[in-house]
């Protein structure tokens, strides 16, 4: 139809067939219908809202952003006080949100990862605990769930003095969690910068490495070096600083802890609540890409004499993360959206404070595009990096 | 194995793999037991096991109290079970007036049986459709009464599991043909109908659901003329077809890329036009392809629902949490949250399983 053939539409206007029925007008008909429609119903939406909007009397516009927001929030990663605008209140939520997400991100792919190799395990029963697991959180809300760990750090845990010890070094209470980190030194940023000389190293290492086995077909050692690199540099800067080793651990003091690494019973059980509940579908999708890998794969991988660490890194893996990284970005990019959930248990994210924001300006237009814009902004991030992934990852066929 | 009588019948259909019994200790040593790893595995996770189940079964069971007042559950140890029987009615039916609740219990004894009924294949046929809108409108009307001699209830007093599945189900049905249409037109090769179709799904695909409901709850009205007000139930139900939709139009577009050429080709060499080529040839069996991850969309819109917990809409979730707000029931939420999601998890469980088994059925 749509690429008419010159003897059929000669044959129809002579059959005396008028401009109506030639496809590429009607196409075009069409789409001034649908343009129209589509324009008549945002007009009639806009002119409600502006005369709606001049009834109440409220200004539209952003030029709230720079009135002073005085409210507190309740953690952030700036400076902030109440006497600060709004704009920087909003950023501080937008923090939170990129705090929350990126953690909550980091320790869903290490759980994940876990749980759905554990689900592949030949041991029945913890491939039978993993399937029961991934089940039942898969089939309850994580809206629930957040109520659940939330009321858990409030209503069930104790008071910081008779503060739970699950593992040495780390207190729940209800005032949150607690965590013994080491102490601050100027060593640990020396560690940092060596750590990031070592990555560029070995960076460039493998690239010479691949280079000289193109030309020269003679391998190198790339894994065990990298390994040694990334561990001994840092290392070294660590003795050379002066191999500081006092932990800041937490000590009761008053009513809460002191020291260590201190996290909101709010943010602790929206990080709980995320990393579990999206744990259960990374889960799924690693298990369903380690099987998507046939077993012949690695047959043929020993057969012509790679060895087992190579067969992963070079035949199974590649091969496995194809199938596994798309998956995986979209449940980020979920786990992302469902940090919103925050704003019910008074966590201060960025749709908490947006939300805030609009009880007390009343500009909800613009609050509530804010909201969707920042999110927006997330997820073209994240298919701008789908689409280079998939352009690097595309089979090359013959 | 087989007696001397069954031989020949054996023999015929050609052998079978010899049945191996292995006894309770062989099994455990097969898939518990073998390798020195997988020992320690078992034996770790034995231990783990033996440090939770237990005092959790003491909790859950054998201290609870099940039908007690809220002093005698605060000086016992175990759970509290007693908070459900207490305030099931409410946790159930929300505000709907008490002597009428056996109507939305109806109505939801009718979407059970109707699911029921749904689930055997051999009753999938068009007039299927017709008698869930027929199902549909009854509950509707048992809810809502004001006909039949049914005493009217306004719908600011629907809440609870009703509110929930009326959500979840009514949603799912109108965002159908939502969903199929913006699917179609990303499909069509009019560029102002498939720019217009895709900026609708990525956009709603990109936000959460959450800033939806606040639109629904602060926007909405704002969009409408003076004096025409729409509920606040009514603007989530909208708020939710608008975001199941776009979600159902990516599945459907994926059935849709799974039809091949041949078929539409086929097709308009019959000289059928694009509405029938459609209806008759391409959506009958992109539809069928896609009904698994339609029941994976429900699962989540099922899910989702409880999101309206944040604009303050009564449903299953936000009866809970008031019913744990009475200062004589305060404390027992972990009791409350695990009876709400058993409910949660039956519903989605027996959806997820139902739709695997399509899916197994179906070869897709």
């Amino acid at each position: 139809m749509e690429k008419g053939n010159p003897v059929i539409s000669a044959e129809h206007t002579a059959q005396g067939a008028t401009w109506i029925n030639d496809p590429k007008i009607r196409a075009i008909l069409y789409q001034i219908a649908v343009l129209g429609i589509v324009g008549l119903l945002g007009y009639y939406l806009f002119n409600n809202t502006v005369e709606n909007l001049k009834r109440q009397s409220i200004a539209t516009g952003f030029g709230f952003l720079n009135k002073e927001a005085s409210f507190e929030v309740g953690e952030s990663l700036i400076s902030y006080s109440a006497a600060d605008p709004y704009i920087r209140a909003l950023l501080v939520g937008a923090l939170n949100t990129i705090k929350v997400s990126f953690v909550g991100i980091v320790l869903t792919i290490i759980l994940g990862t876990f749980l759905g190799i554990a689900r592949l395990s030949k041991n029945w029963l913890v491939s039978k605990l993993a399937a029961v697991y991934i089940e039942v959180m898969q089939d309850i809300p994580i809206l629930l769930q957040l109520f659940f760990w939330y009321s858990f750090f409030y209503d069930i845990l104790p008071s910081p003095g008779e503060a739970l010890e699950p593992l040495s070094g780390i207190f729940m209470s209800n005032r949150g969690l607690v965590i013994a980190v080491p102490e601050w030194h100027p060593a640990y940023q020396y560690v940092a910068m060596a750590f990031v000389a070592g990555s560029i190293a070995v960076y460039f290492m493998r690239r010479w490495a691949r280079i000289r086995q193109e030309q020269t077909g003679q391998p190198f050692p790339v894994f065990t070096l990298s390994i040694g690199i990334m561990t001994v540099l840092p290392a070294a800067a660590w003795l050379l600083a002066g191999a500081p080793l006092t932990m800041s651990v937490p000590e009761l003091d008053g009513f809460n802890f002191k020291g260590g690494l201190n996290m909101s019973p709010e943010f602790a059980a929206l990080l709980l609540g995320l990393v579990l509940y999206t744990a259960a579908f990374v889960a799924e999708i690693v298990r369903a890409g380690i099987q998507a890998v046939s077993k012949g794969q690695t047959e043929a991988a020993m057969a012509i004499g790679l060895k087992p660490g190579q067969v992963l890194s070079l035949v199974i893996l590649p091969q496995a993360l194809r199938v596994i990284i798309p998956p995986l970005t979209s449940q980020m990019l979920n786990l992302t959206k469902n940090s919103s959930l925050a704003v019910a248990i008074g966590f201060p994210d960025f749709v908490s404070v947006a939300s805030t924001t609009i009880n007390q300006t009343g500009q909800a237009i613009e609050g509530i595009s804010l909201i969707m814009l920042v999110y927006l902004c997330f997820s073209l991030l994240t298919s701008l990096f789908m689409n280079w992934y998939n352009k690097k990852m595309a089979l090359v066929e013959r | 194995m087989a007696k001397s009588g069954k031989n020949n019948i054996i023999q015929a259909e050609g052998l079978k793999a010899p049945v191996i019994r292995i006894g309770l200790l062989q099994w455990a040593k097969t898939n518990l037991f073998n390798g020195v790893l997988n020992s320690i595995l078992t034996i770790v996770t034995l231990f783990l096991l033996y440090k939770v189940v237990p005092p959790f079964v003491r909790w859950a069971f054998i201290d609870s109290l099940w039908f007690s007042s809220a002093e005698q559950c605060r000086a016992g140890s175990g759970a509290c079970w007693s908070i459900i029987p207490a305030n099931i009615r409410f946790i159930i039916f929300g505000f709907y007036p008490h002597e009428l609740h056996w109507r939305p219990l109806v109505a939801m004894i009718m979407l059970v049986g109707l699911l029921f009924y749904s689930k055997n294949r051999d009753h999938w046929s068009p007039s299927l459709g017709y008698i869930w809108i027929a199902g549909l409108l009854t509950m509707g009307i048992l809810m809502r009464g004001g006909l039949f001699g049914l005493a009217p209830v306004e719908s600011d007093k629907w809440g609870g599991l009703p509110l929930t599945l009326m959500l979840s189900f009514f949603g799912m049905f109108a965002a159908y043909p939502l969903g199929v249409l913006l699917a179609l037109g990303r499909r069509s090769k009019m560029p102002a109908v498939k720019t217009i179709c895709i900026l609708y799904i990525e956009l709603i695909r990109g936000v959460p659901l959450i800033s939806l409901l606040f639109m629904s709850a602060v926007l909405f009205p704002l969009f409408f003329p003076e004096g025409l007000t729409v509920n606040k139930i009514i603007r989530a139900q909208a708020a939710i077809i608008l975001f199941t939709a776009a979600y159902i139009a990516e599945v459907v577009r994926g059935g849709l890329q799974a039809i091949t050429k041949g078929q539409y080709e086929a097709a308009e060499s019959l000289g059928l036009n694009y509405v029938q080529k459609m209806r008759l040839i391409v959506l009958p069996q992109a539809l069928k392809i896609v009904i698994p991850p339609t029941v994976g969309i429900l699962i989540s819109a099922f899910k989702d629902t409880s999101l309206v917990v944040i604009i303050a809409l009564y449903d299953v979730l936000k009866t809970t949490k008031s019913a744990l707000a009475n200062p004589s029931w305060m404390g027992f939420s972990p009791e409350a949250y695990l009876f709400v999601a058993l409910i949660y998890f039956v519903c989605c469980f027996s959806m997820s399983n139902y739709s695997r088994r399509l899916e197994k059925e179906l070869h897709t």
